[in-house]
């Protein structure tokens, strides 16, 4: 068995990973009834405390990961919070100031300033694992701690595990974000994930809000009053703001560490999503899809999502996690992890028949890369996610570079950078240049795609 | 004469396990003290509690497969593997033959090649060895590959058979064509012969002719146990006046694989069928022969569907020429085909279809292309059965397939990253394409 590490950096970083941690304990206890210290436990969790066996009960199981936050609200509410005792101290850093939502706060000045603390945590993390496979990173890119600190954690990472795979979970800002600098963050944040990591799931929160608003209708509660309550917290207690959305986020963590966390009969090991998933190092951007992903929500009433329904679903624009239709785009790559009582039957007769309603690139015609995890998320009998490298994700690309261009021609808020130790003005057009060539690697691949496809000319024997 | 099988990855270990299942169900049921004892021999040995321990060695990067492979066996209660003969770590190749190849094989060369020994010491006469894996991962194809290249080197010369398992067209894994490519072509300059399962063929067995809904691994891999021990039970040949322990191997090799650009052997049997219909069929051997002949020359790889209208051509016929006849008619040319009977009344059957000489190339005469084996002991509830074990242009449209799509990809030099990083270099690609064109060209030219 193989372990994960998750590095959450930041308020979105820390409030997703919490909801992460909530669900996959849920899970976990809801498959080992007998509560026993099990290995699939052991994929993401460890045994504290031999001594209590049982490991939802006091302080005997914890978490493998790593807090950083330059605040400490949401950390404190953590460790104060139901889930306090899948946590000790030495897993925590955080600082009081935090980071204003400034990249170069975050990357520059906090960056080294804690860069040996982090190593130092992560590190003594990685101790612990027998077999460490992953790092998850899970981040926001609009503010300034999980887009700046974040991303040189992300770096840090590279540097000291480079044989370690990096997947991270990237939050992007909506347009009409609160975080006037977001799209500076952001731009600043992607050209890291460009460079360093392994794969990177993007998630809009305009799109998680959109998910949200339709729940609200299909549920047809009147009003914004409507209590949008999850799978409550095991405490119960009040919902923050984010708690929705961000458990639409952790639902898709869940499903794609299922596979390393139980038993199935058509296994992925997460190295496995990096090597079939990434036909060239830069274009690692996932466009993920959730089904069922409507009735995630407690307070909507849809009827359960037969299979062949849930694999409609995944192709559909309503159900991706960016706003982008996957359908009008081509495919580099796509995979299917399912969860439950589907069958290799199903995913047989599902990539059958959607497969000529979707282009693929001509060079990956059969770009299906499957799997089965046989354990489904608590409250369903099967869930599907799709993982699907798609140029439609450069739609994303471009509005934020429309958005960061905007701010930059008026040189707003530039001062504020440039003023922290080791942020340049050059670091700004690497950045921005770095996110056209990306959109331009994507776009060079649309234009192909639109000449007829045809066999590249065999090599020739001489006989 | 013992064979030392060594099972590589998840499909080498899950095939590898159904294997021997029914070789030791069959030796136990055979009614016939030489043929059991040989089998036995050939594929086990007895501790000292009496209890049968497989010549097996089992390896594999990760450990859930081998640990379910052994507990299967053990549960079997006839057989089991032998305590000792595994090795596995924590973390699978990730569908990187490079990460197989040039990382986790060279790392664990030692701990492996031991084993292989500790097997190879406990056997009075080594026959050889026979590999088993897939091509499509990264650990059957990566490993395995680096595992062949020491045999070959430990033991020059012994006999090694790789028995490959090729991947259904999609849905798997998506470099499965780079990985098919990078291990086959490795392959043709260590191996003895290579033996071939395609996923796909089997599959449709499964459907048609077995019957089976929800088809899972075990079903697939039953099957293509089926057939492989069809050919490696023990078997007389024509010289070997009634003693079944020859070497398979080497007899197989020598019979199939007799020039060093032809090694891809496929195997087809007749019949199959549903274990609740088998009680209804009447099997004559001249039907069976007729079925057979038929399935080899129009290349169909089971006992539906077969086209009747495919003739093999007149003797004396050109390269060119024939080259477009091929197209028009489907006709598959044989360089040289091994039959295999078993069960009742055996020694009355006759092959004399298979010994024409229009189905062989000109160079070789079919009294040198066509070999056959019989065994009076029915096979696994067959009371006759007939095994085809083919050198002959049968695989050479999956082949082509594999290698188009593998060169479409590699035109765009995507997923190439992925194997550099593991010191694959462009150039090892192309040198494994040339090689694989050269094999395609002389299976295709075959007349
Ligand atoms: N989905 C989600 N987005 C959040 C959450 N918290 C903040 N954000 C978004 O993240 C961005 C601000 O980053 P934040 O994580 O608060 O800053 P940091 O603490 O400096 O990393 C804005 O785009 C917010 O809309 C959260 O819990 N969930
Ligand atoms: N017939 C058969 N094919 C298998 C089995 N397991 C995996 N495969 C095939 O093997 C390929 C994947 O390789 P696998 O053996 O899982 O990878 P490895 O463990 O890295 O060697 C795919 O083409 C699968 O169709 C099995 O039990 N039987
Ligand atoms: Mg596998």
């Amino acid at each position: 068995m193989t372990q994960s590490i998750v590095v959450q950096v930041g308020q979105c970083g820390n409030q997703v990973g919490c909801r992460f941690w909530d669900l996959a304990l849920r899970e976990h206890a809801h498959v080992n009834k007998k509560g026993v210290y099990d290995e699939a436990l052991g994929s993401f969790f460890r045994n504290v405390d031999s001594r209590y066996c049982h490991p939802w009960g006091q302080r005997s199981t914890c978490t493998l990961a790593v807090l950083v936050d330059m605040e400490e609200g949401v950390v404190n509410q953590i460790v104060q919070g139901p889930l306090r005792d899948l946590f000790d101290t030495t897993q925590l850093l955080t600082d009081v100031s935090g980071s204003g939502n400034n990249w170069a706060v975050g990357h520059m000045t906090y960056g080294s300033a804690y860069r040996d603390q982090i190593v130092e945590k992560v590190r003594r993390a990685a101790e612990h694992c027998d077999c460490l496979q992953c790092f998850f990173l899970i981040h926001s890119m609009g503010g300034g701690t999980g887009s700046g600190l974040g991303t040189r954690v992300l770096g840090l990472l590279e540097e000291e595990f480079p044989e370690v795979c990096r997947i991270v979970t990237s939050v992007y800002p909506s347009d009409e974000d609160d975080v006037i600098t977001s799209p500076y963050n952001s731009v600043l944040a992607m050209r890291e994930l460009t460079e360093h990591a392994d794969c990177v799931l993007p998630v809009e929160n305009q799109s998680l809000v959109e998910i949200l608003t339709r729940v609200r209708l299909l549920s047809r509660a009147p009003g914004p009053g409507v209590k949008a309550d999850l799978i409550s917290s095991p405490g119960g207690g009040p919902e923050k703001p984010f708690d929705s959305m961000n458990n639409i986020i952790a639902n898709l963590l869940l499903n794609l560490t299922s596979s390393a966390r139980f038993e199935g009969c058509l296994n992925m090991d997460l190295n496995e999503i990096s090597m079939n998933l990434v036909p060239f190092p830069r274009l690692h951007y996932l466009v993920p899809s959730l089904a069922p992903l409507y009735s995630l929500q407690a307070d909507c009433s849809m009827a359960p999502r037969r299979p062949d329904q849930m694999f409609s679903d995944v192709f559909s624009k309503d159900h991706q996690l960016i706003r982008a239709d996957p359908r009008r785009s081509l495919y580099l790559a796509c995979a299917l992890l399912g969860r439950g009582d589907l069958l290799l039957s199903d995913l047989r007769r599902n990539i059958h028949r959607l497969r000529s309603s979707l282009s693929f690139v001509s060079w990956n015609p059969e770009g299906w890369k499957t799997s089965l995890c046989s354990v489904a998320p608590v409250g369903h009998t099967h869930s599907l996610l799709a993982l699907a490298n798609n140029t439609c994700v450069k739609g994303t690309f471009s509005a934020l570079r429309d958005r960061y261009a905007r701010l930059y021609r008026k040189k707003a808020h530039l001062h504020h950078y440039l003023q922290e130790e080791g942020m340049e003005l050059s670091l700004f057009s690497q950045a921005s240049e770095s996110l056209s060539s990306l959109i331009e690697e994507y776009d060079l691949l649309d234009r192909a795609s639109s000449s007829c496809p045809h066999d590249a000319p065999r090599l020739q024997i001489a006989t | 004469m013992s064979i030392v099988t060594v099972q590589l990855g998840q499909c080498g270990n899950q095939v590898g396990q159904e294997l021997f299942d029914v070789i030791c169900k069959d030796a136990r049921d055979g009614q016939k003290r030489g043929y059991s004892d040989a089998s036995t021999a050939r594929f086990f040995h007895e501790t000292t509690t009496g209890d049968l321990t497989s010549r097996a060695v089992l390896i594999d990067m990760e450990p859930k497969v081998i640990n379910h492979s052994m507990s299967k066996a053990a549960k079997s209660g006839r057989w089991r593997y032998g305590e000792k003969s595994h090795f596995s770590q924590k973390q699978g190749s990730g569908n990187n033959w490079a990460n197989g190849y040039c990382v986790h094989g060279p790392r664990h060369r030692e701990a492996m090649e031991d084993l292989v020994r500790r097997e190879v010491e406990r056997c009075d006469r080594l026959a050889g060895v026979v590999t088993m894996m897939s091509v499509a991962g990264g650990t059957g194809s990566g490993v395995g590959t680096y595992v062949t290249q020491c045999l070959r080197e430990v033991y020059p010369n012994s006999f090694i058979l790789n028995h490959l398992t090729w991947p259904y067209d999609s849905g798997e894994v998506i470099v499965q064509n780079y990985n098919s490519v990078l291990t086959l072509s490795h392959l043709y300059g260590l191996s003895d012969a290579i033996l071939v399962h395609e996923n796909d063929t089997v599959h449709r067995i499964c459907a048609q002719l077995l019957n089976i809904k929800h088809i899972s691994f075990g079903d697939v891999n039953r099957v293509i146990a089926h057939q492989l021990a069809s050919v490696l039970q023990p078997a007389l040949t024509t010289d070997s006046y009634g003693d079944y322990s020859r070497n398979p191997l080497g007899e197989l090799v020598s019979s199939l694989a007799c020039h060093p650009e032809y090694k891809l052997l496929s195997v087809c049997g007749i019949p199959q069928v549903a274990s609740s219909s088998m009680a209804y069929s009447v099997f004559s051997w001249p039907g069976l022969l007729k079925h057979l002949r038929q399935m080899l020359i129009s290349n169909t790889k089971m006992e539906e569907g077969i086209d009747w209208q495919v003739r093999a051509p007149p003797v004396h016929c050109g390269g060119a020429e024939w080259a477009h006849s091929f197209r028009t008619t489907g006709f598959n040319r044989s360089l040289a085909n091994l039959l295999i009977l078993r069960g009742k009344d055996v020694f009355s059957a006759e092959a004399d279809g298979f010994q024409d000489a229009a189905l062989y190339t000109s160079w070789l005469p079919p009294r040198e292309a066509f070999s056959m084996w019989k065994s009076p002991v029915s096979f696994n509830q067959y009371e006759k059965s007939a095994t085809l074990v083919s050198n002959s242009q049968t695989l050479l449209k999956p082949l082509d397939n594999m290698v188009r799509k593998a060169w479409n990809m590699f035109a765009s030099r995507a997923y190439i990253h992925q194997y550099t990083k593991f010191g694959i270099a462009e150039e090892d690609f192309l040198d494994s394409f040339t090689s694989l064109e050269q094999v395609i060209s002389s299976y295709t030219q075959l007349c």
